[in-house]
């Protein structure tokens, strides 16, 4: 569980993430908004790459904002990158060995774990084939493979099906809702594609212009009329 | 049902990483048969003047497999390898004169000393990148080279510097007992020189090679794998540095007499040139890049052409590298090669072609 409090985060004169509170229980959580709401910011601040302003991040009982970046990883923060980031020097076996073994998880299990995250994302391709050498959607399941591989707590799934055709968009959603019972993490999916986020996410939470403005059981949510003003933009036209 | 999926790629799948691949197995014949010609060839086959460019030559593959591990591997641009490498020189002639410690001792020394100063140059990196690192590294070699000019070389002279100006037979730096003349110090160099392919070989197999992979590609995506990017970084610095200090424990036998003249600052500059044309992101580029630093000069030099041109040819090199081949000549030539073996072995087969098919 993870609990957001008053989470503020500004760029200048921007305000990105303003006074966000929000709770995420467990299983996996969708959070959805326009194009600038505030969701890849408030995954660079639980990743460490941006300081907020003010605002407490507890997860699992930990002061996650006063952890340095790298250590999060290895304490059990993952995530995938709106640019899938597989590592094309390396391995698909390599790739997801290099999160294990960082996170100073046992040298004995490494060759089963990595081999279990890659068949767990169902990933055909060979182990030791070079990331350059994989297809588009090979690439986002290498990158979830990394995510849950070895004891993730929190997985960040930044649109990892953007520009998948239908049919990896619906294989990449089962793989994403049998993350939680898989690894026990919790999963915190942000994506656009509204038929992926129902299909995977008991709950969602909604950003506009950095603010909360709705959370719930996501059917719920998604017949919100605020949440439905917030993505059409009738809202407060002048 | 996943558990079947897992054990089937499983043991599916522990052969193909486990057992070395033929391209593996090529590559460790070549490497051998390399390694052999070098040794045991090369010292019979070649004047002395050959010789003497070939230990130059085993001596800036390393340099050029430090730079490679920093441009290559880890994305950063240094352009102050050379000046390490007359620290290493530096500190392994002085420790030379000063002690009688056996060879391979005052070489580790001379690394590890390289080592502390040459991460200190990279520390700019962890704040700086691409054109700024490459110009920061450029101006602390710049300054080295204005002090080691006032401090000049150790010539068995006493204090901490260990230069004398008053005499006028100034003594040799000392070479190991075993490699006394010039054939086998140059095998002494070769040696040296594979220990420090090695020692790279390894790192990069193992984690810090993975990691540098990331950093390079990608340094959230590094940080998100939970690689301590600022630690890595030093890493490969520390590494380059201590090869390059050893290589130059090498260098300082080699000459016997070491000149600040001979190290002028934009040398790191045509050592850059030289790794790109050889190919930075393999090791194979290294030796090319050095062969093309010292044994090409050498050759011109015999046939009685100005080295001077070699400016102009590194220039156009780099350039057509670039644009064509941006990996490198270690990896664009074995490609042409197989190409062209292709392209005779089609010719043989077909040994009168239809005059019918224009292709």
């Amino acid at each position: 569980m993870i609990e957001v409090s008053g989470l503020t985060v500004r760029f200048g004169g921007v305000t990105s993430l303003d006074g966000m509170s929000v709770t995420f229980d467990s299983g996996t959580c969708g959070l959805i908004g326009p194009n600038g709401a505030g969701k890849t910011t408030f995954f660079n601040v639980l990743s460490g790459f941006v300081r907020p302003a003010a605002g407490t991040v507890r997860a699992f009982g930990e002061d996650l904002l006063s952890m340095v970046h790298f250590r999060r990883a290895r304490w059990g923060v993952r995530r995938t990158f709106q640019t899938e980031q597989a590592i094309e020097e390396l391995s698909v076996f390599d790739n997801v060995a290099m999160v294990h073994e960082q996170a100073r998880l046992s040298r004995a299990s490494r060759r089963q774990d990595v081999l279990g995250a890659i068949s767990f994302v169902g990933l055909g391709a060979d182990p030791s084939a070079r990331a350059a050498t994989l297809a588009a959607g090979e690439r986002r399941l290498l990158e979830v493979a990394r995510a849950v591989v070895g004891r993730p707590k929190l997985v960040l799934l930044d649109e990892p099906a953007a520009g998948l055709p239908d049919q990896e968009t619906r294989h990449l959603g089962e793989v994403i809702r049998a993350i939680p019972e898989h690894t026990g993490a919790l999963a915190i999916l942000v994506d656009h594609d509204m038929s992926l986020v129902s299909a995977c996410c008991e709950t969602t939470a909604v950003l506009d212009f950095g603010k909360l403005i709705a959370s719930g059981p996501t059917a719920g949510v998604l017949r919100d009329d605020r949440v439905i003003r917030a993505y059409l933009g009738t809202a407060e036209v002048a | 049902m996943l558990d079947t999926a897992s054990r089937t790629a499983a043991g599916g799948q522990r052969s193909p990483l486990r057992r070395p691949d033929r391209r593996t197995l090529a590559q460790l014949a070549v490497i051998t048969g390399l390694l052999l010609f070098a040794f045991f060839a090369t010292p019979q086959l070649f004047s002395l003047y050959y010789i003497d460019a070939m230990t130059q030559v085993a001596v800036y593959s390393v340099v050029a497999l430090g730079l490679g591990v920093l441009v290559g591997r880890v994305g950063m641009v240094s352009l102050g390898q050379v000046a390490v490498l007359t620290i290493g020189a530096w500190v392994a002639a002085r420790l030379l004169f000063a002690t009688t410690q056996p060879y391979p001792l005052v070489l580790l020394e001379a690394g590890v000393i390289t080592m502390v100063l040459g991460t200190l140059i990279g520390l700019p990196a962890l704040r700086l990148r691409g054109l700024y690192l490459a110009l920061i590294t450029l101006m602390l070699a710049g300054a080295l080279a204005v002090v080691l000019t006032t401090t000049n070389f150790p010539n068995g002279g006493h204090g901490f510097l260990g230069y004398d100006a008053s005499t006028v037979h100034i003594a040799a730096i000392r070479r190991p007992a075993i490699a006394e003349s010039d054939p086998a110090y140059y095998r002494y160099a070769v040696v040296v020189a594979a220990l420090m392919f090695l020692l790279v070989l390894i790192h990069i197999r193992t984690r810090p090679g993975r990691a540098w992979a990331a950093i390079r590609q990608s340094e959230p995506a590094a940080l998100a794998a939970g690689i301590n990017t600022t630690l890595y970084k030093l890493w490969a610095f520390a590494l380059a540095s201590f090869i390059t200090g050893v290589a130059g424990g090498v260098l300082a036998g080699a000459v016997h007499y070491l000149y600040s003249i001979t190290f002028p600052t934009q040398e790191s500059i045509t050592l850059l040139a030289a790794v790109l044309m050889g190919g930075a992101y393999s090791m194979w580029g290294a030796i090319v890049a050095a062969l093309l630093l010292q044994l090409l000069p050498a050759l011109l030099n015999n046939w009685g052409v100005s080295a001077d041109w070699l400016t102009i040819l590194f220039g156009i090199g780099v350039l057509q590298v670039l644009t064509t081949a941006p990996r490198g000549l270690a990896d664009q030539v074995p490609k042409d090669l197989s190409r062209l073996g292709r392209l005779l072995l089609g010719l043989r087969r077909r040994p009168a072609p239809s005059g019918s098919d224009p292709a």
